[in-house]
């Protein structure tokens, strides 16, 4: 049994509230003691809204943030304490989820993804390699010589994804890659990822909220909330048999387009009013903690 | 033919940079008086723009309206004169925009906004209100859209409220003036999906309650399953398909609705 491609080892991250002259005001913890694996060439999909944590995960295993406690393991090995180096940016890297803010607009498609290149060091051809990534991701090689205001929205996302590739991650971060897409490019765009984890040997952490998608894509599903991955299991039998009253919320609200899809709905009323949010809840859960702690 | 709204025909075209596009191609489509109706197209089908030329905030030019008529109540908003058509706008048709954040102003409290919003709403169709009464109206349109504390939120800040709040005031600034047609473009799709199925729901329980038509506008085919009776697919400016939603979902006639259905990731999994 080889190391799973990433390891999360109860990771907490809290950040610290800031009261009113920068006193202290307690904390917040934004992740909760999360922990999951990815197998090679699996597609794990984290569910969740916002504040739920999830762009909190995504960051720190990036390196962007080191996490409060836990370990976070690729390939078996932290990769605490050597955050932001170059080794762990080869291993891993990340697709956002809107391609028009990602791409530097002065650059052509071609320079951008030679950025990825340079900061690598790569030896190679730097053309050649572009326009290999160009038709890894289903794109004419002219296209490096455009602009992304000359692309689509799918097309920007195809060369984020490209660039992404450019130094033979091991592990991509989609963080919500295809929210921004019409439904039919979307599917296409899903195609490309699907036929790339085949082709390149690729392993998906795939951070969303659309559950309809996640079922399609993802083969694990992490419901996260609050921090908290509240259930976790495969997505088919997670969706079939919903067993936190969370996961069974967040499917009673998607709009579905079918019979099947809706008799697979739980039927729980929703709430009509203010329904607690997140923050609240947050702030709820931060006040519980501070009581228990004087008491 | 008594439909409260009816487009007919409807061709706008854009001229930019001496080129000319046409953006929306004979557009026809009926709002009957207390019908869920929606307009369902992927980005640069024309669903915008359609609903801008019924409210009448196409911006002209560089757009050009070619032909057609929008009828309202009987009336064609066309070539209704601007003093007239003012009347119409945000009291007996209103909008329920898409982008909470950007639809608010965030220096004034929502009572300012509303009352503001209240008080020309007024003044264009002569009624008088004392400010009493216009605070008084205010706060029972936040009690519709289900705030649990009108004077509370009425007295806030737009920030110092969820998203989902947000968009409920945005429904109660439609309601404000006791509109015949809503027109909602995209609602909730800046939300998380829990808040986003509340948003719904509250539209569609107070569209029923009151009898409104409604005209919904959006991209996601499960919030036209979800909200409407009757459905017009839009592709590259033109109806393609128009029928009972229902029927849409179940036998689709055209080869692009069929596609789209398809595309859709469903919550049961890949057809097997």
């Amino acid at each position: 049994m080889t190391a799973p491609v990433l390891e999360l080892r109860d990771v907490v991250k809290t950040y610290a509230l800031k009261g009113a002259f920068g006193r202290s005001a307690g904390e917040v913890r934004a992740v909760d003691g999360v922990s999951f694996a990815i197998q090679k060439g699996d597609v794990y999909g984290l569910a969740g809204e916002s504040g739920s944590g999830k762009s909190t995960i995504a960051r720190m295993i990036m390196g962007l943030t080191p996490p409060t406690s836990g370990d976070i393991l690729i390939d078996g090995q932290s990769i605490l304490g050597r955050q932001a180096t170059l080794a762990h940016r080869q291993q891993v890297q990340m697709v956002f989820q809107n391609p028009g803010a990602s791409l530097n607009p002065r650059r052509t498609v071609g320079q951008s993804i030679r950025v990825a290149l340079d900061a690598h060091h790569y030896a190679g051809d730097r053309k050649a390699r572009v326009a290999k990534l160009l038709e890894m991701v289903q794109m004419p090689r002219h296209f490096a010589d455009r602009y992304p205001h000359e692309l689509s929205g799918g097309q920007k996302q195809r060369v984020a994804i490209a660039r992404a590739l450019a130094v033979e991650p091991r592990l991509l971060v989609l963080d919500e890659p295809t929210s921004a897409l019409d439904v039919s490019v979307q599917a296409r765009v899903i195609e490309l990822l699907e036929g790339l984890v085949d082709q390149l040997g690729l392993t998906y952490l795939f951070i969303s909220h659309d559950l309809s998608l996640m079922r399609n894509f993802a083969q694990d599903v992490g419901v996260l909330y609050l921090g908290k991955i509240v259930e976790t299991g495969p997505v088919a039998s997670v969706f079939a048999d919903p067993r936190h009253d969370y996961t069974r919320l967040l499917l009673a609200s998607v709009p579905v387009i079918s019979a099947e899809e809706e008799a697979l709905r739980p039927k729980i009323p929703l709430i009509n009013g203010e329904i607690p949010t997140a923050e609240d809840l947050l702030a709820l859960r931060t006040q519980a903690q501070t009581k228990e702690a004087q008491t | 033919m008594t439909a409260l709204l009816s487009v007919q025909n409807l061709s706008v075209s854009f001229t930019t940079y001496g080129r000319r596009v046409e953006v929306l191609k004979s557009v026809s489509l009926d709002v009957p008086e207390g019908a869920q109706i929606a307009l369902v197209g992927e980005s640069g089908s024309g669903k915008s723009v359609t609903m801008k030329t019924i409210m009448g905030i196409l911006p002209q030019p560089p757009a050009k309206i070619d032909g057609g008529a929008i009828f309202f109540d009987g009336r064609d908003l066309l070539t209704l004169p601007e003093r007239e058509r003012l009347k119409l706008r945000g009291t007996a048709m209103s909008m329920v925009f898409q982008d909470p954040m950007s639809s608010l102003n965030p220096v004034f409290t929502i009572y300012d906004q509303l009352g503001t919003i209240l008080k020309y709403a007024d003044r264009r169709l002569g009624r008088n209100r004392s400010g009493k009464e216009r605070k008084a109206r205010v706060l029972d349109v936040l009690a519709q859209v289900r705030m649990r504390d009108p004077e509370r939120v009425a007295a806030s800040f737009p920030i110092m409220l969820s998203g989902g709040m947000r968009q409920r005031i945005l429904i109660a600034m439609a309601l404000l003036s006791e509109p015949r047609l809503l027109i909602a473009d995209e609602p909730g799709t800046a939300l998380d999906v829990t808040t986003q199925a509340q948003i719904l729901k509250l539209l569609k329980d107070l569209v029923t309650e009151k009898g409104l038509a409604l005209l919904m506008i959006t991209h996601n085919l499960g919030v036209v399953r979800e909200t409407s009776g009757y459905t017009y697919v839009m592709n590259k400016g033109e109806i393609v398909e128009h029928g009972p939603t229902a029927g849409i979902f179940e036998a689709p006639k055209q080869a692009y609705t069929r596609d789209l259905i398809a595309a859709v990731p469903r919550l049961t999994g890949r057809d097997q």
